[in-house]
């Protein structure tokens, strides 16, 4: 749904954007980027524990979750596919929920503990769930895997706690782990080879092991 | 992102008080503000979020057995504890959006915006539910005033939003797919003192209340009551989703089912 959204431009934020835009005509590129970054003190240090380390950085209040993981902490397991939260490839956990680091500014998660796909297993040690989309070939190009797993993970977790989904009959039952709920509970993320059959019985496969 | 000043208060009060300088705004969950920052829709000298308030979290019942809602609880947190209390109210939190975003988008968030294709509105208008801000409480029907516009004045938050709970209630999206916007929503209440039917996703008015639908529904609650009747598409949002005749005929679909879904 978009209906012109109304909204007017401030004059005095207008008049500095565009007195750096001049400033910036016909300098590098890398000089052009550092005149733009610091407009004014808007930066801000925050410490967040990431994989259960804590890290503290100095970012640009601008700076999402998101690009705080792949661009300050090099974290780069975290993809970024569309930036706008339609797609769900930089799915992350904090505080044990899952988000999308790309709506998330990172000045909002001070004191957050965050978990990306980098904490929850390494090649020599995967986590079941990686272990299952291993075996039932749940990727294609795996750009969106991350993601996938994250949220995977997460479904059984908020199945567990009893969290009802759009697709449950009965909101104060225990839920049953279907094909329907699981579907419902990752419609969040996308996957553009379409490895959604074997995604799906990978998540069924961990599901039936932890039972 | 045009830059911003970033305050996390603790209190309303600090909120209110951050809030008090030219131009700031509020941040709850951001899952629409953030965008919108990002496309450089909106140019904030502050952002002041509101996700670190504990009195503004959570849902309880309160001594008049309405269910009070805290402005920054998570659509998931509704999904989940409103589930016994209030099952279509849980059922519309649990399809907003997909899972992640539920887990940071709030209802204060999604009302105060107004989205005209938000399904939480409808559910607030159609319960005849109180928004509670800082300073005063407002009645839903006061309270939203067409496309992206409510009664909240400049720098007021909604702490709370209180819902009268209904007899029987259901609500109803005909979701756009893409989006899980409501194409058209229709959020049926029934009360021992009539029904309220609201609308959203139609209207470039924003939610309203079919108030011939109500009529006829207090009258005989059965899908059988609304039969000839009929919403005019003037005024209705066409887009290449839908025409306005298109979401007026939906309107009527939509109304049926939630009656026999609540009956």
């Amino acid at each position: 749904m978009s209906p012109a959204i109304n909204f007017e431009l401030r004059r005095r934020t207008f008049i500095a954007g565009t007195a750096v835009a001049a400033v910036t005509v016909g300098m590098s590129r890398k000089a052009a980027a550092q005149t733009a970054a610091p407009v004014g003190a808007e930066s801000t240090t925050v410490f967040l524990t990431v994989n259960g380390e804590g890290r503290e950085l100095t970012v640009d209040n601008r700076t999402t979750l998101l690009d705080a993981l792949r661009e300050h902490l090099q974290l780069t397991g975290t993809k970024k596919g569309c930036d706008h939260g339609q797609c769900g490839a930089c799915t992350c956990t904090v505080n044990g929920t899952r988000v999308n680091s790309c709506l998330s500014l990172a000045v909002m998660h001070d004191g957050d503990e965050v978990e990306t796909i980098e904490g929850i297993g390494a090649p020599d040690a995967m986590d079941p769930m990686q272990t299952a989309f291993v075996e039932n070939d749940g990727f294609q190009c795996g750009y969106c895997t991350p993601g996938q797993i994250q949220s995977a993970r997460a479904v059984l977790d908020e199945i567990r706690a009893g969290i009802p989904s759009h697709v449950t009959d009965d909101l104060t039952a225990e839920i049953t782990i279907t094909d329907a709920e699981i579907r419902e509970r990752m419609s969040g993320n996308i996957c553009r080879c379409g490895a959604y059959a074997n995604i799906l019985a990978a998540i069924t496969q961990v599901a039936e092991d932890q039972a | 992102m045009y830059a911003f000043d970033f305050e996390k208060p603790t209190t309303v009060a600090e909120a209110v008080a951050a809030l008090a300088d030219d131009e700031a705004q509020p941040l709850s969950g951001g899952q629409t503000l953030i965008p919108t920052l990002k496309q450089r829709l909106a140019m904030p000298s502050k952002l002041v979020s509101l996700t670190g308030i504990a009195e503004m979290q959570g849902v309880c019942t309160n001594d008049a057995g309405q269910l009070c809602i805290g402005g920054a609880t998570p659509h998931a947190v509704v999904a989940a504890e409103a589930a016994s209390k209030y099952p279509a109210l849980s059922a519309l939190a649990s399809n907003i959006g997909d899972p992640a975003v539920r887990n940071r988008g709030t209802i204060g968030g999604s009302v105060a915006n107004n989205d005209p294709a938000a399904c939480y509105p409808s559910a607030v208008l159609a319960s005849g539910a109180t928004v509670v801000t800082n300073n005063r409480e407002i009645a839903a029907d006061d309270y939203f005033q067409g496309l992206f516009s409510t009664a909240l004045e400049e720098g007021e938050i909604i702490t709370e939003v209180r819902f009268p709970v209904p007899q029987a209630a259901n609500y109803q999206k005909f979701v756009q797919p893409a989006s899980r916007f409501a194409l058209v929503g229709v959020f049926v209440a029934k009360f021992a003192d009539g029904v309220r039917v609201a609308v959203t996703g139609a209207s470039n008015d924003g939610v309203f209340r079919w108030t011939e639908a109500e009529k006829a529904l207090s009258a005989n609650f059965s899908p059988d009551a609304l039969n000839g009747l009929s919403v005019s598409a003037d005024g209705m949002i066409g887009d290449l989703h839908g025409t306005p005749e298109y979401r007026a005929h939906l309107i009527a679909v939509m109304t049926k089912r939630a009656v026999a879904a609540a009956s």
